[in-house]
């Protein structure tokens, strides 16, 4: 298997307060394609701040990172821009999706920033398309404040995925949902690395880490653990035993 | 980012907030409409004089009582009292080509008749007067040459005195007007005129023979000013020396020192005027552009606002693979969407301005071309200008901390 993510000796200093935050301290770590995993830790640990180095949102103080074979260190802000676009998916605990503008238009916005941009016309039908996959088909002239949490993390996913990336990161997605929601999401998060898709998924809760192929736990910016998963769960066995209500 | 996405998204923006990005464009609509409305009066003004150098023929001229560098004209040409009768009669008799020479006096006079009363400028004129100026009546007609032998007690009254004292032109004709106690017996009413080159209303004026004028109401011995108009097809500039050279002999002016009247011919005096008018356009024009620039500074201030505001919008355009220049673009087209559409509204409003103010004053509007190209490139170049500083604060936003603000 082709690695997805190389990091070498990665390091990220906040010099902002009294005295510089040592967030991530020296963190190597190897995930291949097809992988999903789950970042675990204590509250304050660095796993969000490792997340947004990954998602090139913030570049590191030090080390190496090598995303899909590409030295990330060493990028501009746009070629980070474009790196988003097109490797990376975002699903964050907020959900993030903008306000007063329906689900398949904010499916459809990474397309739009595309440095060779689809048809209109393809847009759509990629974007709807991609609204089914994730269950919520029917709702894509809905606003973000006419879905609820679960259906707005639908929304967030069927976006993340719009432009084929090879890595999905999910910091926290379950955090804001109910344990039956989180099901599904998990379910659609397990499906989708079926096909295929990297994910990496930050969660304080052990259960839904489960759900997950391999478990990294990370205490003070380091990581502690690094393990694969023995009795992984299977989201769609699960939602078979709960007590059945209509899905979205 | 496609360009017509770009638009779309800054228009969907601007139809968000309807009422605010209104009141934002205000100040350039305001701007537009004024810069246009002020030059179109301008050349309202402008070319209402060159109508009435048309109108009136460009082969007058008028020789003034007093030098030019003496006072000039803002300090009233005629004041120094140089210029006699006999002048007049010397035009008329040696200068060949002349058409028409008349003496004018005229000063300030309550008129009444009844118990109307009202206060005209009175002119006392020759028989000439009225084909020199090209000036025809509406009810009876001008006096004659007999008429001012005798210093007969006729007068011609302009179409504004004869509404204000008679109520009607048809009701001044044959009536008796008292001119600081002398009465005089109107035997014509003139055709309106309009304003003059300086403003002044050519049709509030009483005409009475210049000998009636000076004699019996004035009482003043020299004259401020002679028009004299020259035959079709002779040179008015050779008119103009041969008058000066003239009264300059009869003034025994030696040739080094400065003269004691000055000649203007008609062009030049339209001249003055429309230099005055531009002025006045340029400056009223300048002070419309600062309304301008105050309006962009709206825009700017509303950008800045919104790209607060729409902090986390940005964190979210950013983290999916914006790049900075898109955010740019995104809030420039918005600014310059509202300077533009502010200065289409503008535009539109100056038109109407003008539509009203023909409406409701004789004042013409004339607007043309030139200002409203100049003003709406001047509200998409305040647009880009005031927009660009909001724009590249939107563009420079942190993802991490744009996606964390609240
Ligand atoms: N912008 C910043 N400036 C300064 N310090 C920061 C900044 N962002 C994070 N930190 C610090 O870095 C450390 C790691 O933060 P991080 O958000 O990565 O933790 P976390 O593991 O995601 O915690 P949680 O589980 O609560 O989300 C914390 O001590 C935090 O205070
Ligand atoms: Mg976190």
């Amino acid at each position: 298997m082709t690695p997805i993510i190389e990091l070498e000796d990665l390091c990220k200093t906040y010099a902002s307060g009294e005295e510089p935050v040592h967030a991530v301290r020296g963190v190597s770590l190897t995930i291949l394609q097809g992988e999903f995993v789950a970042v675990m830790g204590t509250s304050g640990s660095g796993k969000s701040t490792l997340m947004n180095i990954l998602g090139c949102l913030d570049r590191p103080s030090s080390g190496s990172y090598l995303l899909d074979g590409i030295q990330v260190s060493s990028l501009n802000r746009d070629q980070l821009s474009d790196l988003r676009n097109r490797k990376i998916g975002f699903v964050f605990q907020n959900f993030n999706l903008l306000a007063r503008t329906s689900a398949v238009e904010n499916v459809e916005l990474p397309m739009l920033y595309r440095r060779n941009p689809l048809s209109a016309a393809e847009q759509r039908k990629k974007a709807l398309q991609s609204l089914e996959m994730v269950g919520i088909g029917k709702r894509a002239g809905h606003t973000p404040n006419q879905l609820s949490g679960g259906q707005q993390q639908r929304v967030a996913i069927a976006r993340s995925l719009i432009n084929d990336p090879v890595l999905l990161l999910a910091d926290e997605p379950t955090g804001n949902l109910d344990s039956r929601t989180s099901c599904e999401i998990l379910g659609i998060f397990q499906r989708l690395n079926d096909q295929g898709i990297t994910i990496l998924m930050v969660t304080h809760e052990p259960e839904v880490a489960n759900h997950a192929k391999r478990i990294i736990v990370m205490r003070d910016g380091k990581i502690l653990t690094d393990t694969q998963v023995q009795n992984r769960l299977q989201a769609a066995d699960e939602l078979k035993n709960l007590p059945t209500e209509t899905v979205s | 980012m496609r360009l017509h996405t770009s638009l779309r998204t800054a228009f969907r923006a601007l139809l968000r907030n309807k009422l605010r990005s209104l009141l934002t464009a205000l100040g350039i609509i305001i701007g537009v409409a004024a810069v246009i409305a002020m030059v179109g009066i301008g050349n309202g003004a402008k070319k209402q004089v060159e109508d009435q150098v048309a109108a009136m023929g460009d082969n007058a001229l008028m020789v003034f009582s007093g030098s030019s560098s003496r006072g000039g004209m803002s300090g009233g040409f005629g004041s120094a009292g140089t210029l006699t009768l006999e002048d007049a009669f010397a035009i008329k008799r040696e200068i060949p080509g002349v058409q028409g020479v008349t003496p004018e006096v005229e000063g300030n006079a309550r008129i009444s008749s009844g118990n109307q009363n009202w206060f005209t400028r009175l002119n006392g004129v020759d028989a000439d007067y009225f084909s020199i100026r090209m000036w025809s009546f509406t009810h009876g007609g001008p006096f004659e040459e007999r008429d001012v032998k005798t210093s007969a007690k006729v007068a011609v009254i302009g179409k504004t005195t004869a509404l204000e004292i008679f109520g009607s032109e048809e009701e001044a004709l044959g009536k008796i007007v008292r001119v600081r106690n002398v009465p005089f017996t109107i035997i014509g009413v003139l055709a309106p005129k309009g304003a003059s080159f300086f403003g002044r209303d050519q049709d509030d004026t009483l005409v009475v023979p210049y000998t009636s004028a000076m004699k019996r109401v004035l009482g003043v011995k020299t004259i401020p000013r002679i028009t004299v108009s020259v035959e079709r097809g002779k040179s008015v500039a050779m008119v103009v020396e041969q008058v000066s050279n003239l009264i300059s002999q009869r003034h025994r002016l030696p040739g080094d020192r400065e003269p004691d009247f000055t000649i203007r011919t008609q062009e030049e005096l339209a001249n003055m005027a429309t230099a005055t008018s531009k002025t006045m356009t340029t400056l009223l024009g300048f002070v419309a552009s600062i309304s301008l620039i105050v309006g962009g500074i709206g825009i700017m201030n509303i950008m800045l606002v919104s790209v607060t505001e729409r902090t986390r919008e940005i964190g979210i355009r950013l983290a999916i693979g914006a790049r900075g220049s898109d955010i740019l673009v995104q809030f420039l087209i918005e600014a310059v969407t509202l300077s533009l559409l502010g200065g289409l509204i503008g535009i539109g409003l100056a038109f109407l301005a003008a539509a009203i103010i023909m409406q409701l004053s004789p004042m013409p509007v004339y607007i043309t071309a030139g200002p409203v190209v100049y003003s709406f490139a001047f509200s998409a170049a305040v647009g880009i200008l005031f927009g660009f500083y909001p724009a590249r604060k939107a563009a420079s936003l942190d993802p991490i901390e744009a996606l964390r603000y609240e």
